[in-house]
């Protein structure tokens, strides 16, 4: 494959010696034009890449955060051709921050892999990052999705050993994702040395960036991990923020677009700090 | 028996797929927990000591081999094809979902696994579930969609007794699609103690595979009794799909005698024009949930939907991947039954048989009333009777107006 944005932009972070913020929000939560506007901010707060969660009804990996995160923005109407306009609509504005689309397989499946990865790179997608696709699938989805130029991002976990690993990364492109606690999104905190030890790992069989998430919650989180994981992700207290910053009907309030900013320009505060001392 | 050249009974493939169906569809977390489950499995059906301790248990514990019933009366009352009944209600916990949790449980045990979950519909599997890990005395969980503890109190307080920790899902609607989302969960997180004991043929390989070879003794049965009682096998198989283990179960020791036709019955609900019922293959289309690929009630976004069912355990918007290959091979066939059908059947084979039946089978009895009619006399139809109804009393009363 050809360098793409997110190569570029881990090779920036790493050049800046610093490492990079990833953050998820979920597309159309609370509504769509709300998110639409936190989507816009988020790189001027702070945030190198930018994960969009694809809302799927049956949300098997998440944690309670990300699942209410989920029901709002498919209770406002969300749909994957509104997520796919989010993306043309901040391409418009910014050619330069990564997208990746993180969800699960269903909706794609029901629209054709390879006509959605097709639309997905149109839209100014990066990269798929699709939960419940293993690589003994690979034909599936992640064929198809290299072909038409997006990367595909792999989740490696504790359970990940070293006998299965290659096959994890076979595929895998832009960076690998390392899920630093066995269990959901936003359950408990990692221990951020056995983190360590697990990103060496797999730094040992990959060139590519390490990106640690699941359970990060503070700067302090992000500048522990960040001492040597490549990248940072944080999700779950971001939408948690959103929710809340909601009225008592479940609505926007003119809080909601500053509650994600401003946790992200103190997350990137920690990442900042990451390789100071 | 001998497996032919062609034969319908030789899927999985080694990649889980039955045709297009099937397959492993989950979090990387969990993969190599369903590699070495796969191995296992493996190892046990090439030892001789388990297919032996299940054939025991099933014995002394289940009560097996159950009876083949000829329905005499309702025979005569519906004035068609000889009925028989698979009489799986009258298995130890009151349904065929013990013949699974015993292997499983053994399969459990041989992997080193201290701690169980399960998810539960009608209540039927956790009970089963609760009554191996008591059996065995191991601790267990079991996820129960908050709609259905409401609904099936009964079995609740079996499992609660029974020793069973019981999770009341809230998310969704509450019903058995959630409480397999949390039992996922569960299993995500607790990977090195626990095995998820999942009740239905469905769930990413090899979990369909083991389900149906452990509920296979009900077809294997069914042979063999109908060979002694009638001297041929039978015309028509007939049972309820919600995810399809009891129908799974009668079905595959049969699928390559090409004279007998089959039969699985969906849970019409209230009507299959909204979604309100779970006729996942008949008015469902091909998606991915909870591991596999299978047919699924959802929209045009992939967006799973609810489904509803009077039958707890037939509440489930997907059926299990082997049935979705059969009904693309035209082997079975599937029809829905209304809410309202299933319970005037529940009614008349109380009443003309002194069998109180569980609501999912009289779904598959609500098709036989129908279809026995249309047929000679000397056509034979078998339906498993997969459950018994003690746990749908209190609903059924309700629903009759019954001041209880």
């Amino acid at each position: 494959m050809t360098e793409t944005r997110i190569d570029r932009r881990f090779k920036a972070c790493a050049e800046q010696g610093r490492p990079a913020l990833v953050t998820f929000i979920t597309a159309g939560d609370p509504d769509l034009e709300t998110s639409a506007k936190i989507l816009q901010a988020m790189p001027a707060a702070g945030a190198d890449l930018i994960e969009l969660g694809m809302p799927f009804s049956d949300p098997m990996a998440e944690g309670v955060p990300i699942q209410l995160a989920t029901q709002r923005a498919l209770a406002a109407g969300q749909t994957m051709d509104k997520t796919l306009n989010m993306v043309r609509e901040f391409r418009k504005h910014d050619d330069d921050t990564p997208i990746i689309l993180m969800g699960y397989y269903n909706p794609i499946y029901v629209r054709d892999p390879l006509v959605f990865v097709k639309e997905a790179k149109e839209a100014g997608v990066d990269g798929l990052i699709i939960v419940d696709i293993p690589p003994e699938a690979d034909d599936e989805l992640c064929i198809p999705a290299m072909e038409a130029g997006l990367n595909f991002i792999r989740l490696a976990t504790p359970t990940t050993d070293d006998k299965r690993l290659p096959a994890v990364l076979a595929n895998t492109s832009g960076f690998v994702y390392y899920v630093s606690v066995t269990g959901i999104t936003g359950s408990a905190n990692m221990n951020a040395t056995n983190v360590a030890a697990s990103v060496n790992r797999i730094k040992g069989h990959t060139d590519l960036p390490v990106a640690v998430g699941f359970g990060i919650k503070t700067a302090d989180d992000a500048e522990n991990v960040g001492k040597n994981a490549d990248g940072v992700v944080v999700g779950s207290v971001l939408v948690s923020a959103i929710k809340d910053s909601l009225d008592a009907n479940g609505a926007a309030t003119e809080k909601t677009v500053s509650a994600v900013t401003d946790l992200i320009t103190s997350l990137a505060e920690g990442t900042a700090r990451a390789r100071k001392s | 028996m001998t497996t032919l050249a062609n034969s319908m009974r030789s899927g999985p493939d080694d990649r889980g797929h039955f045709g297009i169906f099937g397959g492993r569809y989950v979090a990387e977390t969990l993969m190599p927990l369903i590699l070495d489950l796969e191995q296992a499995y493996k190892d046990a059906k090439a030892d001789p000591a388990f297919a032996a301790e299940i054939t025991s248990l099933n014995k002394h514990y289940t009560g097996r081999p159950s009876p083949l019933y000829f329905a005499e009366r309702l025979t005569e009352h519906l004035g068609g094809a000889k009925i028989y009944f698979k009489r799986d209600e009258l298995n130890h916990t009151g349904s065929h979902k013990i013949n699974n949790c015993l292997g499983q449980i053994l399969l459990a045990m041989r992997m080193g696994k201290t701690r169980i979950i399960a998810e539960t519909g009608a209540g039927q599997h956790g009970v089963a579930t609760a009554t191996v890990c008591a059996r065995f005395g191991l601790p267990c969980v079991v996820y129960m969609g908050a709609t259905d503890v409401e609904r099936q109190k009964p079995n609740v307080f079996r499992m609660k007794l029974l020793g069973a920790e019981i999770a009341p899902v809230t998310a969704g609607a509450g019903t058995l699609k959630d409480a397999m989302n949390e039992a996922l969960r569960d299993w995500v997180t607790n990977v090195d103690d626990t095995y998820y004991l999942i009740g239905t043929a469905a769930g990413p390989h090899p979990y369909p595979e083991i389900v149906r070879d452990l509920q296979s003794v009900i077809g294997q049965e069914t042979r063999e009794q109908m060979m002694e009682a009638e001297g041929r096998l039978p015309d028509v198989l007939v049972a309820a799909v919600g995810g399809g283990s009891n129908a799974i179960g009668l079905f595959h020791p049969f699928l390559d005698d090409e004279g007998v036709q089959i039969i699985g019955v969906e849970a019409g609900g209230h009507g299959l024009e909204g979604q309100e019922h779970c006729a996942s293959i008949t008015a469902g289309k091909p998606g991915v949930l909870h591991g596999n690929r299978t047919y699924l009630l959802q929209d045009d976004d992939g967006q799973i939907f609810e489904g509803h069912s009077i039958s707890a355990g037939l509440d489930y918007p997907g059926i299990g991947p082997e049935h979705s290959w059969l009904k693309d091979t035209g082997r079975v066939d599937y029809v829905p039954i209304m809410d309202t059908e299933a319970l005037e059947a529940f009614q008349l084979l109380t009443r003309i048989e002194g069998i109180i039946p569980a609501l999912e089978p009289a779904h598959a009895l609500a098709h036989v009333v129908k279809l026995a009619p249309t047929l000679d006399k000397d056509k034979i139809i078998v339906m498993n009777l997969c459950g018994r109804g003690d746990k749908d009393v209190f609903a059924v009363g309700e629903m009759l107006g019954f001041d209880l």
